[in-house]
């Protein structure tokens, strides 16, 4: 392979820095720290590429194209043939995002034992093994989700409910797997307590509700997009041109006269229309929380102030996918970069609630309080403040 | 004496002929669109799809509504709602067939009777899946792969479901719409919105119109020796 070619390990690099450039985080100085947190740099960001791919399936309504399940239309599926899959409809979408999470699988497996075997703290190793489990779990849904489709479960379909879980795993397992990746940074590691400014005492426990807030809105976008149904309000910021809609039998049927779906051929419903309602006052609800304490982040400086940033900035661009995907009819590509969103704000929202509860508490000893002093004189310095 | 029992035998045969019509009749009649439809869209994604694209010279649209420059609305489904209860049916002497052709579901919508096999066919050379997820208790789910050209599935819905709806997951903009009844007497609206439901002994009844956008309309009837029943679907 020549100079320029792409290896493993390139990949692993490039990961890496993308995050490191994202989020600010440095890598431990020791060598097998530093390459297994570039392992679970590079582990989240399959996560994401992962969770990208699986909202291609579910904005596509292609779930079912391959319907049985560990196996691939009677196949092992890593023996599927390729001609019978590559480019073939909702088949390459559906079995890409198998073959995807199955490598996400066997990444989290060797960042588990990695850190099983490298790791000194416990708290560490347990949150790896939590990530195994979650990453089984995740494929144990999600087939349930493709063998159970049709089948009654709480009063709906099986496969939908074990999808909205499915969707809404997803999302947490890539917050534990990014959580890891930060956990095991040199940036984490120089963060102490008493290195809070007195003015940021209370956005530990702000962040910490936001992010609960935005994982609210993960559960509420994975109810809506596991109703494998049409946008329910097709207007963006008014609701069929009111403040908030009618859902009355009238209403529906007119409304529904009137959609000419292409996929995804199901009539609206009032539930339905609620559920977005709620998704679209969440978000203005989170968009002002963010801002607020992202503003507040900024005026502190040093690293809290680039978390600050970023969050404020991510929540703003998933408003405006938000919107757009509403503009464009649920195009296949925003509503899927919709998703994504999600995921890195709910990330970005963990870290930082971790991050803030480590620094919070009382002064540390005056050579402590020096070291972290530096780190933040340093962190400023490296954004230019 | 021959002609006598010629002719008696003629006023006999008559006689049997007018009972027979006032017995049972057919039920024709025209479902007509009030309102505008609104304008069909084009299935993009099919034109993109490499096996399903090359089908078409231009590009296919979607068949919510079908209808005639007179408003006669296609893909209505009628049947008979009330007026059958106790009453049983000998088994059909056809199987209904439901195609894929060139990626679209052919036709859009027909009927069957619950109980008894439909038969899914794939007139394609390449891989579609037949998915249904039942709506009414009873009926079971099923999703099959149809790999090439010709393949046929039986399958029965046991109970009334209307309307069944299969979709290919693989071309997601497929869809294909069966409604389970009962009893025989049920049809769909041609292109011009007509229908005819053969042989329903006299009596009185309740005829369902239903139309997958339009919504359901309900008439009562009596049907001497036949009827003719119109109806009108609005779109609000």
């Amino acid at each position: 392979m020549g100079r320029c070619g792409i290896t493993p390990q390139r990949l692993v690099l490039s990961a890496s820095s993308f995050a490191e450039f994202l989020f600010f985080v440095r890598s431990e100085s020791n060598f097998n720290d530093v390459w297994r947190h570039r392992f679970a740099v590079f582990t989240a960001a399959c996560t994401l590429l992962l969770i990208c791919v699986g909202g291609l399936v579910t904005s596509k309504g292609v779930g079912m194209a391959v319907p049985d399940w560990p196996t691939t239309y009677g196949y092992n599926m890593f023996f599927f043939p390729i001609s019978r899959w590559w480019g073939v409809g909702g088949i390459h979408d559906e079995h890409l995002h198998r073959l995807v999470a199955s490598s996400v699988g066997f990444l989290v497996i060797l960042l588990a034992v990695w850190t099983a075997f490298k790791e000194q703290r416990q708290w560490v190793r347990g949150l790896a093994w939590v990530a195994l489990a979650l990453v089984l779990l995740q494929g144990l849904l999600g087939g349930l989700r493709v063998i159970l489709n049709g089948s009654g479960f709480l009063g709906t379909t099986a496969g939908m409910v074990f999808g909205m879980c499915h969707a809404a795993l997803a999302q947490i397992f890539f917050s534990v797997v990014g959580a890891i990746a930060f956990f095991t940074s040199k940036t984490w590691s120089h963060l102490r307590p008493g290195q809070m400014l007195p003015a940021l005492v209370n956005v530990p426990g702000r962040t910490a509700a936001i992010t609960l807030l935005i994982l609210g809105q993960l559960l509420i976008a994975a109810a809506i997009r596991h109703q494998h149904a049409p946008l329910a309000i097709p207007d963006f910021p008014l609701a069929y041109g009111h403040f908030y809609p009618p859902t009355d039998p009238d209403f529906l049927m007119s409304v529904n006269q009137r959609r000419m779906n292409v996929v995804l051929d199901s009539d609206v419903t009032a539930f339905q229309i609620h559920l977005q309602m709620a998704h679209r006052f969440m978000a203005a609800l989170i968009l002002g929380s963010v801002l607020t304490v992202g503003w507040q982040l900024i005026q502190g400086g040093g690293l809290l102030a680039r978390f600050g940033a970023v969050w404020s900035g991510l929540i703003l661009i998933q408003v405006g996918l938000g919107a757009a995907t509403i503009w464009t009819n649920k195009s296949v590509d925003i509503a899927t970069a919709h998703v994504a969103g999600g995921a890195l704000s709910l990330l970005t929202g963990v870290l930082l609630a971790a991050a803030t509860r480590r620094m919070r508490g009382p002064a540390p000893a005056p050579g402590v309080a020096r070291s972290a002093e530096v780190l933040r004189v340093r962190t400023a310095h490296s954004l230019g403040g | 004496m021959l002609m006598k029992t010629t002719l008696r035998f003629a006023a006999v045969s008559v006689l049997l002929a007018a009972v027979s019509t006032l017995q049972a009749g057919n039920v024709t009649g025209k479902v007509s669109l009030k309102g505008e439809a609104p304008a069909e869209k084009e299935i993009t994604p099919l034109a993109k799809d490499p096996n399903c694209g090359k089908s078409y010279s231009k590009p296919a649209t979607t068949r919510h509504y079908l209808v005639a420059a007179d408003k006669g609305l296609a893909n209505v489904f009628v049947y008979v709602k009330k007026g059958l209860a106790g009453k049983a049916f000998p088994a059909p002497a056809e199987k209904p067939l439901m195609d894929q052709k060139a990626c679209l579901y052919q036709p859009y919508v027909m009927g069957a009777r619950a109980g008894h096999p439909v038969m899914i066919k794939s007139s394609d050379d390449f891989m579609h899946n037949v998915n249904f997820a039942a709506s009414k208790a009873g009926n079971d789910t099923f999703n099959f792969a149809q790999t090439k050209a010709g393949q046929v599935n039986e399958k029965t819905f046991k109970n009334v479901e209307v309307f069944a709806k299969l979709q290919c997951n693989v071309h997601p903009w497929m869809f294909g719409y069966i409604g389970v009844v009962d009893s025989p007497y049920y049809a769909v609206t041609d292109a011009s919105g007509k229908y005819t439901i053969a042989g329903l002994a006299d009596g009185k009844y309740t005829l369902a119109f239903i139309h997958l956008k339009a919504g359901e309309v309900l008439q009562e009837i009596e049907v001497k020796g036949g009827a003719a029943v119109n109806a009108t679907l609005e779109v609000k």
